[in-house]
């Protein structure tokens, strides 16, 4: 069974004696309806055209145990971090792909291509600083993400698998970091990404074929670029964006937890009855 | 077998094969690079003998990558090689010119040259390497990496890197923070890449 609607949402039952014109049919005379407005015919055509898509895709229990789901009390603004992270995750991707309408992944033409977005096109500077930072931001929403869930306890059973799943979204956002970092092209992008590659390298065994596999081959190369564009705006995305769907019906279906400082209350329903 | 897992191992069947026909190949794609040397041997001009002594080193600039600009260049150290007091190892003939990559070996930084303590010092984490190249300070595992030399018609010419153990035999190219000494390096094995 799927919660109920909220109150404000739910059809008004129909007082005793009343027509519908508000006169409560005194002396039973019968009084033409009167002529829809606008707004009526605004609500019937959006109930009908929400009707015709539920008909034929049955997605309102689905949409109502995602939307109605019953919070625990005390419920309060730190349960918001997660909504603020996928936020920021929305940001990364909506101004990467403008970005990517600019950028040009190429070792010669890479740098160039970053500083005319930030000097020539218009609102370039904007959008890719909301890129930047942003990147900042949502790892430390991820933090702050992680450290409620761990601080409320929210991740024991039955929610251990969820916390895997984020411990899984946060590398692989740390992933994005490293990858776009390289994408400037500039001095400082060139060598952090030289010395995050050979920290790749120093891990035994296979720690050298990870390296050659992240450079596309013994050096730098003109291939290096774009197999790091390739990975920061297919590949690792799309990770994310699958396990956070995965995450969120986990949240869905599980529940949310009350904080820890909330002792359940003892109901007359725990003591034994004799 | 009945009829229904006769199809239902067919359709599992058809499906694992039509993603391996395209996985397969897709997964070789990306991680070829890691299996094939796409770096020739080069040799490249630095200059006449007459730029070089045993006393100090001289930089000069090679292209370790062609066609990427900037970023396939790099900085090496320069002097001859002095057979009074380098040293040389039995059964690797010794290179007539000390060539030095400026590659630290703990995390790839470029080194620089300091004439006044004859020490190679690294901006990133503290590396020092003495007038060999050797590790006298800092995180670095294994001395700084050297070019194979060789003199044409009065030029010298530049060729492959290898890197060299504390005792400063030759091995196969590592990347920064491989260990080539003691049981360490059975972890760093040379790769096809190099």
């Amino acid at each position: 069974m799927s919660p109920p609607l909220p109150r404000a949402l739910r059809p008004k039952p129909r007082r005793p004696g009343d027509n519908g014109n508000g006169r409560n049919g005194q002396n039973g005379s019968t009084v033409a309806p009167p002529k829809p407005t606008v707004k009526d015919h605004a609500v019937e055509g959006t109930a009908s055209a929400i009707g015709w898509v539920e008909e034929r895709t049955g997605l309102s229990p689905f949409l109502r145990g995602f939307l109605f789901r019953k919070v625990p009390k005390g419920t309060n603004w730190f349960y918001t971090l997660g909504s603020a992270t996928l936020f920021a995750f929305l940001s990364q991707a909506v101004t990467g792909v403008f970005l990517a309408m600019y950028y040009e992944p190429d070792p010669t033409r890479a740098y160039e291509s970053a500083s005319r977005i930030t000097n020539e096109v218009f609102l370039g500077e904007f959008v890719r600083g909301m890129h930047k930072w942003g990147s900042s931001v949502m790892i430390i929403l991820i933090f702050l993400h992680m450290g409620r869930t761990f601080f409320f306890g929210a991740y024991k059973y039955p929610r251990e698998l969820n916390w895997v799943i984020g411990v899984v979204l946060l590398v692989l956002t740390l992933m994005m970091g490293l990858t776009g970092y390289l994408l400037p092209f500039d001095q400082r992008s060139f060598w952090a990404t030289v010395v995050a590659v050979n920290i790749n390298a120093s891990g035994p065994l296979v720690g050298p074929y990870l390296a050659d596999f992240l450079r596309a081959g013994a050096e730098f190369g003109p291939t290096t670029i774009t197999r790091f564009y390739a990975l920061h705006m297919l590949a690792v995305p799309g990770l994310i964006i699958a396990l956070i769907g995965a995450h969120l019906y986990l949240v869905a279906k599980l529940g949310t937890t009350a904080p820890p400082w909330l002792k359940a209350e003892k109901k007359d329903l725990l003591t034994e009855e004799i | 077998m009945t009829r229904r897992t006769l199809m239902t191992g067919t359709a599992l069947a058809a499906g694992g094969i039509a993603t391996m026909a395209f996985a397969l190949p897709g997964l070789g794609f990306a991680l070829g690079p890691i299996f094939e040397d796409t770096s020739p041997t080069r040799w490249q001009d630095v200059g006449p003998e007459d730029d070089f002594n045993e006393d100090t080193y001289v930089p000069r600039v090679i292209n370790i990558t062609p066609d990427i600009g900037d970023a396939g260049k790099t900085t090496i150290y320069v002097r001859t090689f002095n057979p009074r007091r380098d040293k040389v190892i039995e059964g690797q003939d010794p290179q007539p010119y000390v060539a030095i990559s400026t590659r630290c070996a703990h995390l790839g930084c470029p080194v620089r040259y300091i004439q006044a303590s004859k020490k190679f010092v690294c901006p990133c984490h503290g590396g020092v390497y003495g007038f060999q190249g050797q590790v006298e300070g800092g995180p670095p595992v294994r001395p700084l990496d050297r070019f194979y030399s060789r003199v044409e018609a009065g030029r010298v010419q530049i060729g492959d890197r290898f890197s060299l153990n504390s005792d400063l035999e030759r091995f196969a190219p590592r990347d920064p923070s491989n260990h080539l000494d003691g049981l360490w390096q059975y972890l760093y094995p040379s790769r096809p890449t190099t």
